[in-house]
């Protein structure tokens, strides 16, 4: 690679302003000067439009007292290697001042294999923690108080399974499932269209997923059933419009299909929780916030009639962008997240992840993650954003931005509509085209120099980064195999039997398979176990190639 | 280093994902950007197998293996995926890899044979240039 210090001296940085097209990071257009002119031109009306905050269409928060009656929830996204090692970098954020957990689990375990499965070979406890069985699970939760903390989990192909463990886990230890608090990701359909971690049909996985929805409405009222989760459509090269409109897309599915079980829409729509990303650009991020808040509130009102208004309420979490981040001079990257952290936060945030440094290069060290913890902690308590609700509110540019991005999102949401809805579109290819086309021209724009990513096509230096990386525990692996092996052996092989049999008969039967599951989990059935009596019943998705 | 001018056929280019590491973006972008400067590109999709490569290699008669990986599997899974090719004969396939790959991983991996990684940030030209110059040359060429 040629490392000279290339300066963005090109067409596109030293012509006029005039001759200059100054657009976001997503390619949007961005005027030299908005001003009332552009209100009247969205058609900006303050009581339609913003209303206070805590008032519909909820544009400026949900609630009106913002950070002043409670701050975001600090939740890092964590998990490596062992049980034992993810259960102690638990313990060592809780310490600093996390609020809640946030649970990041292995590529084995996301696509419902256990850790001696061929097909897991190299990839133990490398993207998070690995969970095989109950017992992994237990040692993962040791000591840390679940009637106390929030606990999220990324799962989604086999988000059923894991869940069963978790409540499985907490009963043992003689905490009660209705007692229980957290949010399971659970959203299926981003898997399809961006982030590939699915298993079975696109069918059977909407059917798992409003089981889930349906369990937690009777038996689990205070936990979140999905997080309808735009991150991963932009991590794979989406448009911020592309991202909020495909993720409202699938919320809009998940609560059709849950009105289609029978359940009521207020019954289960509380419980719907969002997580975007949040970008390196600035106001179109704030804007993208915004204008997520005032789409849902109005889509759950007009189009499915909720009349709770928790259910208008869009309570989202958001983490800054990973694909923003760069291997060349890690340490920018604590600025590009504090900027992005500011945008989610003044974008009114429920809950944020900011990542670390080393994001680029290898999984968060002890040290990058207390960096990225403590970013949070200093926009929490010394930059003084968080006093004020919306402070952004009336800007005539974030509200010019806020209705032109509300407008985009509406027009791909028709797109869907006219193809049938969100399954018929992912099996035509229509939201992986439009990602694979936008990571193209993002690109492009990068070799151009139209788009400058300092310390990569601009602004570079020679040296080689001097960062900590994390080292696992080499014997984390053996350790986990070791269990997995004894699980096996003194688990009761009859219950076990009989449990996975349940399984494939309450799969058939199309009955909520959520209490088999719970039970396969109390035998020690594990993931890949489970996850293969259902294939047996469900079948096993085939990726349509969209380049 | 080989002359540009002298091919008389497009370069074959096979991306392959090896493990399970679904983060397929990396690995669709450099298909196009290949594609758009003249080559014939065979995507194998997610989830492949060493074996599944090696086979996808011959059937489809490339000139060029790139390996996307993103997971941190690349130390597993290569040596097993050269084994593979070694035995099926592929030995004069250019095989470069792209990815989340650190950079003390890179001389293990050029000692099993990997041409050249092009890790994070590394501008399509620079990996487009690198197959132009280094694929094999078709017999008769």
């Amino acid at each position: 690679m040629r490392a000279e210090n290339v300066s963005p001296r090109s067409r596109f940085h030293d012509a006029p302003p005039e001759e200059r097209e100054f657009t976001t990071v997503s390619g949007e257009l961005v005027k030299q000067t908005y001003t009332p002119d552009d209100l009247r031109r969205v058609g900006f009306e303050y009581e339609r439009e913003l209303a206070d905050p805590g008032d519909f269409p909820f544009t400026r928060g949900i609630h009106s007292t913002h950070y002043r009656g409670k701050l975001w929830t600090v939740r890092m996204f964590a998990g490596f290697g062992s049980a034992e090692e993810t259960n102690q970098r638990f313990h060592y954020l809780l310490e600093h001042g996390e609020s809640g957990l946030s649970i990041a689990f292995d590529l084995p375990t996301l696509y419902g294999r256990d850790a001696d499965d061929p097909l897991s070979h190299g990839e133990f406890g490398k993207c998070g923690v690995a969970i095989s069985s109950l017992a992994d699970m237990e040692i993962l939760l040791d000591e840390i108080p679940l009637e106390a903390v929030t606990t999220s989990m990324t799962i989604n192909g086999p988000a059923a399974a894991i869940w069963a463990m978790y409540i499985a886990a907490a009963e043992k230890r003689g905490t009660p499932r209705a007692e229980l608090r957290g949010t399971l990701q659970n959203d299926i359909l981003k898997e399809f269209t961006a982030q590939n971690e699915y298993i079975f049909p696109p069918e059977p996985s909407m059917k798992l997923v409003v089981d889930t929805i349906e369990f937690s409405t009777h038996y689990m009222p205070l936990w979140n059933s999905i997080s309808v989760s735009g991150y991963h459509i932009r991590e794979a090269g989406a448009t911020a419009t592309e991202e909020l409109a495909f993720t409202l897309a699938d919320g809009i599915a998940y609560v059709q299909a849950a009105i289609e079980r029978g359940l009521d829409v207020d019954s289960f729509a509380p419980r719907l929780s969002f997580f975007f990303n949040c970008h390196n650009d600035f106001f179109e991020e704030i804007a993208k916030f915004r204008a997520a808040r005032r789409i849902w509130a109005r889509e759950m009102r007009d189009r499915f009639g909720a009349r709770n208004e928790r259910s208008l309420w869009m309570r989202f979490h958001a983490q800054t962008a990973g694909c923003s981040l760069t291997a060349q001079e890690p340490e920018n990257n604590v600025i590009r997240t504090t900027i992005q952290a500011l945008a989610a936060v003044l974008g009114g945030t429920q809950s944020l992840h900011t990542n670390s440094l080393d994001e680029a290069i290898a999984l968060p060290s002890e040290w990058a993650a207390r960096i990225a913890l403590r970013t949070q902690q200093i926009i929490a308590h010394e930059s003084g954003v968080a006093n004020s609700v919306d402070p952004l509110g009336g800007s005539y540019m974030v509200e010019t931005m806020t209705s032109e991005m509300e407008q985009r999102v509406m027009t791909i949401l028709a797109e869907v509509d006219d193809l049938g809805g969100v399954v018929p579109a992912i099996e035509r290819g229509y939201f992986q085209r439009r990602i694979a086309d936008s990571s193209y021209a993002y690109e492009q724009a990068l070799a151009e120099q139209r788009k400058i990513v300092v310390g990569v096509n601009a602004h570079r230096s020679d040296e080689e980064p001097t960062i900590p990386i994390l080292q696992m525990d080499p014997k984390g692996e053996g350790r986990h195999l070791a269990r997995l092996a004894r699980v096996r052996l003194e688990r009761d092989p009859v219950r076990w039997r009989e449990s996975l049999e349940g399984l494939e008969r309450a799969a058939r039967s199309g009955i909520n398979v959520m209490p088999a599951l719970i039970d396969a989990a109390n035998a020690y059935a594990t993931v890949g176990e489970i996850t293969n009596c259902l294939r047996v019943v469900y079948g096993e998705h085939r990726q349509l190639l969209v380049v | 280093m080989l002359d540009v001018e002298t091919r008389t056929t497009p370069i074959r280019v096979l991306i392959a994902k090896p493990g399970l590491d679904g983060h397929d973006r990396g690995a669709k972008v450099m298909a196009r950007a290949l594609r758009d400067a003249g080559m014939e590109v065979i995507y194998t999709g997610l989830f492949q197998t060493p074996e599944m490569i090696a086979r996808a290699a011959i059937d489809e008669d490339v000139d060029v293996i790139g390996l996307s990986i993103l997971s941190g599997a690349h130390l597993a899974l290569f040596p097993k995926i050269f084994a593979q090719l070694r035995a099926a004969g592929l030995d004069d396939v250019l095989v470069v890899a792209g990815g989340t790959i650190p950079s003390e991983d890179v001389d293990p991996l050029k000692a099993l044979g990997v041409a050249a990684v092009f890790g994070p940030g590394t501008p399509m030209e620079t990996a487009v240039r690198f197959i132009r110059e280094h694929a094999p040359l078709r017999g008769g060429e």
